[in-house]
């Protein structure tokens, strides 16, 4: 047949590519989209790490140079940071996830009482502001400690250190280790544990040749997720770590101190490589080694354990860590109404009317920058999940990889790239409030994407040509099925992005000018200043804030955008003529 | 309200299809090696007719039924709708609608929306729109679900939504992707009633594509049987079932036993097949496609159309041994040993014919009016 010569030498994925790459250059939208992204990206993603590799490879005059590289990597100083912040990570994520199975564990297979108690316990975290965890560690352990100096009568008890730090890790970062495992735990299917059961294994022998086994990609996953998050950590070690300094402390250190980029872009790079394989082992390795086949059926109802010997030393386990966490927190809301904290009790407003007056201003520039670069997050998102999630072009793998790549950097190391990306003209941004936004943008923005694009594919095609047959074009399909469809990620981008904004420490301590200031950065001064009971009070602000904005986008979405079910009626004069 | 009124809300715009010397290429993502999946069919669908494409899977019905929506387009031929050549028409600008397999209902909008869409599209006037939706949702006994979102409704009820979508905008043709393949058996069966019921209604010509043979029977004014790409019958329900042209149509529709004779020749109208020395008469042979004489053919009979005796001895009677009795309440469907060959015969009404048991030595005997002779 003629048909044949003329495709032959060319695989089926690449004359998809060149097909859909023909398509996409006949639609002048379509192609304008991704033609701006690509640009965006490129700038705003790509050029700054590009950048940071440029800077700790060359000397001063710009010439290529390993001197910097070379000397970092001979000092022991240097070497002995590295090492505290692997060692630190390594120790958090085991710890982290071993609380975080046991409370996986306890909720989905085990009947206990105030399960939606202990859900929200180990979840809450995630959304807490950055300080919450270090400030009661000082209330409780420190010089003035409720616990050391008032209750145990220690007198200027060091609280700063690698104990402290852990603690404080394990406590903010457990939770990312449940979310992983609780999913997992619950989509291993019951029949399979059951079938063991049946074949004469007791709970502890099922537990450890099945359950255990299955969920091991989740506990690794999650191990690899605390351990990001521990290396990426500013605002823990920053506050109590006191002479344990980690990667992201010392980047700080240098780059606040000495000004040496270029000694600052190493170390950078030193944190940067770690972190990314972490990142790229999981999304990878991880997830392809996973044995859980997600069917979207329910599968059978499960049968929880009710055993008294499993039942209730689990549970008080639990309960034992959930009181702790709620010390904590109530600790610092407690603080921020005491007038001197291990001194005078007495309660007063004076911390907050002393923190207003201290920073009301960035609070407010937190709060609109964070819903600026929300809102053109979510949009950008789904803009990116949409030009790629169903089609397949030269540059989309570009799209596709620069656009969570930001995910993956540490805030540190995000931060001083968009210093040296963005500090000369005609790139000068530094010192205005277009480069926070720009950073919340781009690094939060990968949420949203992933939720648009998880939606994009529960579409069933035929749902797009159902539209198409029945008249519609491309554009009205778009406004009036894709969209509405997109909306519920669009919000839950939204959501997860201000959250972030607001509570990021590490990648914009560099970037706050004294004209734009924010909220975290101002925090963090307060501690420098010893200032304990004015932090507490601007850190229960910032929960107030967050439960605030969470609430008002929830009811958005529950209130105003869910689908509402209008029939129209005939007007007077139709009906008059029927 | 009588049928008559609400049918004439309906005006007809229905038209004929005609495809001509249709082929697609596609080709396969694991090698690269192009694939034909439809191969210089040519059929022609009459105004207000239904057409049933049916075959396996993998024999081109729905690429077929696809390149007649215009979401493929034929690498070689030419689709004509109503007279007019849609070779570069998009698929939204030719006036036909589909019903999808997964009924592709717009989750985020209500029914009465979901059915009103293709009005909106096309612009038609408010108390237009109201008017002919309303019209389509009685008719489909949709009444009181308009507030309703899709799932919020059973399968049988999502089925009936995506039909009065598809129909409410007056379609020159309307197409069908294996509607009913989603719901249980009993549902399809009263399903595909009322669907048969309404396309006749509004006479709209139809294009059907299934892999389940009795819907084909049931539904179709006309049943074109597929394979590898190429049609290889078509006709009335009856005449698929009567005179099928080949093994693959025999046993594709219904069940069908094969046995192998040798062709002698004609005698009148009737043709002559040697059975291992006995001679049979076959009264309607049919076409015989490819049949030589003194060359080896095969009878083809139905279950239904063979008689089962106790072994009489009688010449000419073929005999055999029952290897399985399955009992079915209207039927018992037996399988008969023949020289090492199964053949099925199922009798009818077992409370009033003789019971056999397996081991039992039987005679068949064929009904030679429903014998056909095949290569």
């Amino acid at each position: 047949m003629e048909i044949t010569s003329k495709s032959s030498g060319k695989s089926a994925a690449q004359m998809k590519r060149l097909n859909d790459t023909k398509t996409i250059l006949r639609q002048p939208i379509l192609l304008i989209a991704v033609i701006a992204t690509i640009i965006l990206l490129a700038l705003f993603v790509v050029y700054p790490l590009v950048k940071v590799f440029i800077f700790s490879l060359t000397d001063e005059t710009g010439k290529f140079s390993v001197e910097n590289l070379h000397n970092i990597l001979t000092s022991s100083r240097y070497l002995k940071v590295f090492g505290r912040t692997m060692l630190l990570g390594l120790i958090v994520a085991v710890l982290a996830t071993t609380v975080g199975y046991i409370f996986a564990y306890t909720i989905t297979r085990v009947d206990i009482p105030m399960k939606g108690f202990m859900k929200t316990i180990a979840t809450l975290p995630i959304l807490s502001p950055p300080f919450v965890l270090s400030l009661s560690v000082i209330f409780l352990f420190g010089k003035q400690g409720l616990i050391t100096k008032n209750l145990l009568g220690i007198k200027g008890n060091n609280v700063y250190g690698m104990p402290s730090l852990i603690v404080v890790q394990v406590m903010s970062f457990f939770p990312i280790a449940y979310l992983t495992l609780s999913g997992i735990l619950s989509s291993i299917d019951a029949s399979v544990e059951d079938a063991a059961c049946n074949m004469g294994a007791g709970r502890w022998k099922t537990f450890w040749t099945v359950t255990f086994p299955l969920s091991l990609p989740g506990i690794i996953s999650g191990a690899l997720l605390v351990f990001i998050q521990s290396l990426e950590d500013f605002s823990n070690p920053a506050t109590i770590g006191g002479d344990y300094t980690t990667l992201s402390i010392e980047v700080y250190n240098i780059i606040t101190g000495t000004y040496d980029m270029r000694k600052g872009s190493v170390l950078a790079i030193l944190l940067l490589v770690p972190a990314v394989t972490a990142y790229l082992l999981n999304k990878y390795w991880v997830n392809k080694k996973s044995f859980v086949t997600v069917t979207g059926k329910p599968t059978q109802a499960r049968k929880l354990i009710e055993e008294p010997h499993i039942k209730w030393p689990l549970f008080i386990i639990c309960m034992l860590f959930a009181a702790v966490v709620l010390l904590f927190y109530g600790t610092v809301i407690f603080g921020s109404f005491v007038r001197t904290w291990g001194i005078d009790f007495s309660m007063t407003l004076d911390q907050y009317r002393r923190a207003l007056q201290y920073g009301f201003g960035s609070l407010e520039n937190s709060i609109i920058l964070a819903l600026i670069s929300a809102v053109i997050g979510g949009m950008l998102g789904m803009i990116i999940a949409y030009i790629t999630a169903k089609r397949d072009y030269y540059g989309k793998k570009f799209i596709e990889v620069a656009s969570v790549l930001m995910f993956a950097v540490p805030g540190t190391v995000l931060g001083i790239s968009y210093i040296l990306g963005f500090n000369t003209k005609p790139l000068l941004l530094t010192g205005t409030a277009a480069i926070l936004v720009i950073v919340f943008t781009f690094r939060n923005m990968p949420v949203a994407i992933e939720s648009g694009t998880t939606t994009l594919l529960q579409i069933d095609n035929s749902i797009e040509e159902a539209s198409t047959i029945l008249g519609a074009n491309s554009g009205y399909s778009f406004r009036r099925i894709t969209l509405p469809l997109l909306r519920n990620a669009f919000f839950s981008g939204i959501v997860y992005s201000f959250t972030k904004a607001i509570t990021a420490v590490s990648a914009v301590i560099f970037l706050v000018s004294p004209r734009w200031t924010l909220v975290t950065s101002k925090i963090y001064g307060l501690f420098d200043l010893a200032k304990y009971g004015q932090a507490s009070a601007f850190v229960t602000m910032l929960i107030g804030v967050l439960l605030l904005f969470i609430g008002i986008f929830n009811t958005i979405i529950n209130l105003l955008l869910a689908p509402r079910s209008r029939v129209p009626k005939l007007t007077k004069k139709a009906e008059e003529s029927k | 309200m009588s049928q008559e009124k609400q049918t004439s809300e309906f005006s007809k715009k229905s038209s004929n299809v005609i495809l001509k010397d249709i082929t697609k290429v596609f080709q396969q993502p694991e090698t690269g090696n192009d694939f034909i999946a439809v191969n210089h069919i040519n059929l022609e669908i009459k105004d207000g007719e239904m057409v049933t494409l049916l075959g396996p899977s993998g024999c081109g019905k729905t690429t077929t039924l696809r390149m007649v929506s215009g979401f493929e387009y034929p690498t070689s031929g030419n689709v004509l709708i109503g007279g007019r050549d849609v070779a570069k028409v998009p698929p939204n600008k030719r006036g036909i609608s589909m019903v999808f397999q997964s009924y592709a209902l717009f989750p985020h909008l209500n029914v009465w929306e979901n059915v009103a869409y293709g009005l909106k599209v096309a612009k038609v006037p408010n108390d237009e729109m109201i008017r002919r939706t309303e019209s389509v949702m009685e008719m489909m006994q949709l009444k009181g679900m308009e507030r309703r979102f899709p799932n919020q409704l059973s399968g049988g009820q999502q089925q009936r939504v995506a039909l009065a979508r598809a129909v409410v905008i007056e379609p020159s043709v309307l197409l069908f992707d294996e509607p009913l393949s989603n719901l249980d058996a009993k549902l399809r069966e009263s399903m595909r009633d009322d669907l048969r019921a309404l396309q006749k209604r509004l006479g709209i010509t139809s294009l059907y594509v299934t892999h389940d043979q009795s819907e084909a029977m049931a539904i179709s004014d006309r049943v074109v049987i597929m394979k590898d790409g190429n049609i290889v019958q078509q006709g009335t329900p009856d005449e698929i079932y009567e005179q099928p042209v080949s093994r693959f149509v025999a046993n594709f529709i219904g069940k069908a036993n094969f046995i192998d004779g040798i062709y002698k020749g004609k005698d009148g109208s009737a043709a002559l097949v040697d059975l291992g020395g006995n001679t049979m008469k076959i009264p309607m042979p049919g076409a015989m496609p490819g049949v030589e004489v003194g060359k080896a053919c095969c009878l083809t009979v139905r279950p239904e159309s063979i008689q089962l005796t106790k072994d009489s001895k009688e010449s000419g009677a073929l005999t055999g041994t029952i290897s399985r009795a399955t009992y079915y309440g209207t039927k018992i469907e037996y399988e008969v040993d023949l020289h090492g060959k199964p053949i099925i015969v199922e009798v009818y009404n077992p409370q009033l014919t003789e019971r056999f048991r397996t081991g039992d030595s039987v005679s068949m005997k064929l009904i030679e009016r429903c014998v056909r002779v095949l290569q």
